[in-house]
């Protein structure tokens, strides 16, 4: 359609200068502003039907944590604290490496910018080998509601339900992880063939909230598993 | 750029100077249009696609009114049955009624009645419509080896513990073809948000994006929570985890709010669109702007808001608090209120108006008609006493597909007759649309009429043989079910006769307001030839000429 690019041109070549020609300005918009905007409300609309999501998760726990609070107290205390704080903290510096290279991109530091993509890859990688370890524990422990569980003497049978549910939330969380893998491969690409500019860097931005808000997720399920009842039992 | 002398252009003679290439002929080939970025091709390639479940989910209503025709089981057993109509439950609601208006008219028109050049993201577009399929091909695959008999509710612990069919593909299928009405409504806020044309303000928008836009959110914010509950009934098939099972502690009442929560306001989905093409139309119709537009706009928002706290009245025989029935029954109650806001203010627009008889009008009497006794009934099932009575009865059967077939089909079809002229650029015979119409309409009373009796008579629904009493109501159903179905297959015929043979429309063929019929028929694959410029309110018909092709 020649004819439609060149209105095009014609239309808003002389108010916007260069941004009309931009390689990165999709032809449907009018400016690369617009176009940001577009993404950016996108990506918010994707976080709260993703809120959604996990909410359904989470009506449900709040449901069963009302009728069996021993069961969570006693499914809580079987969980690995170690592991689960110090996942907390990987994934808290994995937001903090994320939000660094959205900065390097923006200032157009390009060492830096695959430098911190890199190093937030590699974060993700260790919680997800850390929750290898921690899954891998409750597979030997025998307490895999459905494939392996059994309980231990005195302990009340709604655990089962604690630790379904343990697994559906993390393990969704973690699917949402290697998602994110996925992403931060494909950004990291774009970023090694210097694809981004100061002037356009939407997706890193947009790979950036979606971490962050994994991170969020883990941010909630941490206190809400492996945090139930604790004081008590150090009493 | 004066946009209403474009729009005052010549009403009835088709422009044959200088037309550039529309967005049909730009390219050829198969891969043109598998790989299309195109809103407007999208929307065919979705309308093929609904077509197609459309038939296969009135296959299986065939052959349920074929059944009820006896009172005895002797076409079906009780197994096949349930099969039966659940695969007619679970294609139309999720594979039919849920993306028809949104994915087919709502990807045609949204961007072109806002004056842009696509959606904000055509990828993602065009994503959604694999993603669509490829969920359709895992409920196909589950038809294909014997399909599901959880009825298309999948109520646990039955489809979690008992139910010996294909459910754990159907509900992947489910769950995959949530996120295509998912990244639709997500396309279409950001487009409303971001892509209007200059001088398109939110209160000049086409009373269609205002309940496009509400549907949206109900996508957004409702298909992730029916996404997560079929997962989870998946996952207790796959890994018994006992969410639902009440032997290990679980509830399957829990189910019936994560499911309900969802597909309440499912129904808004199907319905609140075929509302916004009505509004366009009884507006187009009538040579009037729609009585009250804030009010009818504002109604949209109100339905989907209401319709998130509603769910439990489905519940109401399911063992829940008193006190939390009574709230749920006062809120169905309120969410009619929006309702009868659209139906009212429709009504006053006709009033005095300047009625035009074209077949996309005689859709919209029929909806309006049975969209009124759908609602209403719909009270009676709010009512807590009554619904003791009539639930899982005959009586929800009908209220539901009067507002289901009777709202959103009615309203689907008479989009799909005002927009033909735009997408295909050519008209179709009028007078075999009329016809369809009132078959329609006809064949629609005729079919579920009698159930309303049946229902309150106390036949329950979903069982394949009934004492004999109830047949004569059962034969009027099923006769009225074959002048339906003719009336659904006219409008096949005489649509595909018009692409070859049909007149050319022109850009107006109704001499209607809107930028969507400023623009050439078909339109070009860039919608406008300029950006347009909005200077007038919507549906402002004072300055234009009475005369309609």
């Amino acid at each position: 359609m020649p004819d439609a690019l060149a209105a095009h041109a014609e239309a808003h070549g002389h108010s916007h200068g260069h941004a009309a020609h931009h390689p990165d300005l999709q032809h449907h918009f009018e400016t690369l502003e617009q176009q940001k905007e577009a993404s950016t409300l996108g990506m918010w609309i994707f976080i709260i039907q993703e809120v959604m999501f996990f909410g359904g998760l989470l009506a449900a726990y709040m449901l069963y944590r009302i009728w069996y609070p021993t069961a969570w107290s006693e499914g809580s205390a079987e969980l690995n604290i170690q592991l689960g704080g110090l996942n907390t903290v990987v994934l808290i510096l994995s937001s903090l490496t994320m939000a660094l290279a959205v900065r390097a991109a923006q200032t157009g530091k390009q060492k830096a910018l695959v430098g911190f993509l890199i190093a937030t890859i590699a974060l993700g990688t260790v919680f997800l080998v850390v929750k290898g370890f921690e899954y891998h524990d409750k597979w030997v422990l025998h307490h895999v509601p459905g494939l392996n569980f059994q309980l231990e003497e005195g302990q009340v049978p709604q655990i089962a339900i604690f630790l379904s549910l343990y697994f559906a939330l993390t393990g969704l969380h973690a699917l949402h992880m290697v998602i994110g893998f996925v992403l931060m491969s494909v950004i990291l690409w774009m970023a090694l063939r210097k694809r981004f500019t100061p002037e356009w860097y939407t997706p890193v931005e947009m790979a950036g909230l979606y971490w962050h808000f994994v991170d969020i997720v883990w941010i909630f399920l941490f206190p809400l598993l492996y945090l139930v009842d604790r004081a008590h039992q150090v009493q | 750029m004066d946009t209403t002398a474009v729009a005052r252009a010549p009403l009835d003679t088709p422009e044959t100077a200088d037309e550039r290439p529309n967005y049909l002929n730009a390219e050829y080939g198969w891969k043109s249009w598998l790989f299309t970025l195109d809103h407007k091709r999208i929307a065919l390639l979705y309308l093929i696609s609904v077509t197609f479940f459309f038939a296969l989910g009135g296959t299986f209503a065939a052959i349920i009114r074929l059944e009820l025709l006896t009172p005895e089981g002797d076409l079906l057993g009780p197994d096949t049955y349930n099969r039966v109509f659940t695969m007619h439950g679970i294609i139309m609601v999720f594979f039919f009624l849920i993306p028809a208006i949104p994915a087919v008219l709502g990807n045609f028109l949204v961007p072109i009645m806002i004056g842009a050049k696509d959606l904000a993201m055509p990828r993602l577009n065009l994503a959604s419509w694999y993603v669509y399929n490829l969920g359709g091909l895992f409920t196909l695959w589950a038809i294909v080896n014997g399909g599901v008999d959880t009825g298309w509710t999948f109520y646990t612990p039955f489809s979690t513990t008992y139910s010996n069919t294909y459910v754990v593909p159907t509900a992947i299928g489910i769950f995959i073809t949530g996120f295509s009405s998912i990244l639709t409504g997500l396309n279409f806020i950001v487009t409303i948000h971001r892509m209007r044309a200059p001088g398109m303000t939110w209160f000049r928008m086409p009373l269609f994006l205002w309940s496009t836009y509400a549907t949206s959110l109900i996508n957004v914010l409702g298909t992730p929570v029916i996404a997560i509950t079929v997962l989870l009934v998946a996952a207790e098939r796959i890994f018994h985890f006992g969410f639902f099972n009440p032997a290990v502690g679980g509830d399957p009442v829990l189910f019936q709010h994560l499911f309900w929560f969802y597909s309440h306001p499912a129904v808004y989905i199907m319905v609140l669109p075929a509302m916004g093409v009505v509004s366009e139309l009884v507006a187009a119709g009538c040579r009037k702007p729609v009585f009250g537009y804030s009010f009818v706009a504002f109604s949209s928002l109100a339905i989907a808001v209401f319709g998130f706290v509603v769910w439990a009245h489905h519940l109401f025989v399911a063992g829940i608090s008193p006190y939390s029935a009574m709230v749920f029954s006062f809120l169905s109650f309120a969410v009619a209120i929006p309702s009868a806001v659209k139906t009212f203010n429709w009504t006053a627009t006709m009033y005095k108006g300047a009625i035009w008889w074209k077949s996309p009008m005689f859709y919209v009497f029929g909806f309006m008609g049975l969209f009124l006794v759908g609602g209403l009934t719909g009270l009676f099932l709010a009512s807590l006493g009554l619904d003791v009575h009539l639930h899982d009865t005959y009586f929800v059967v009908a209220h539901f597909h009067y507002i289901m077939v009777g709202g959103a089909i009615m309203g689907f079809f008479a989009g799909l007759h005002y927009y033909w002229p735009k997408i295909t650029g050519r008209m179709y015979n009028d007078t075999l649309g009329k016809l369809s119409a009132v078959l329609v309409f006809v064949g629609f009373n005729l079919t579920f009429f009698p159930q309303f009796i049946l229902g309150y008579l106390g036949m329950p629904r979903r069982y394949h043989a009934y004492p004999p009493e109830f047949q004569v109501f059962n034969v009027l159903s099923s006769a009225g079910a074959s002048v339906l179905a003719i009336g659904y297959l006219l409008p096949v015929l005489y649509f595909t006769y018009s692409i070859f043979k049909g007149q050319a429309a022109g850009n107006n063929p109704w001499g209607a307001t809107g930028l969507e019929w400023t623009t050439q028929s078909p339109p070009l694959p860039e919608n406008f030839p300029d950006q347009p410029v909005v200077t007038e309110e919507a549906y402002d018909y004072s300055k234009r000429e009475i005369k309609v092709a």
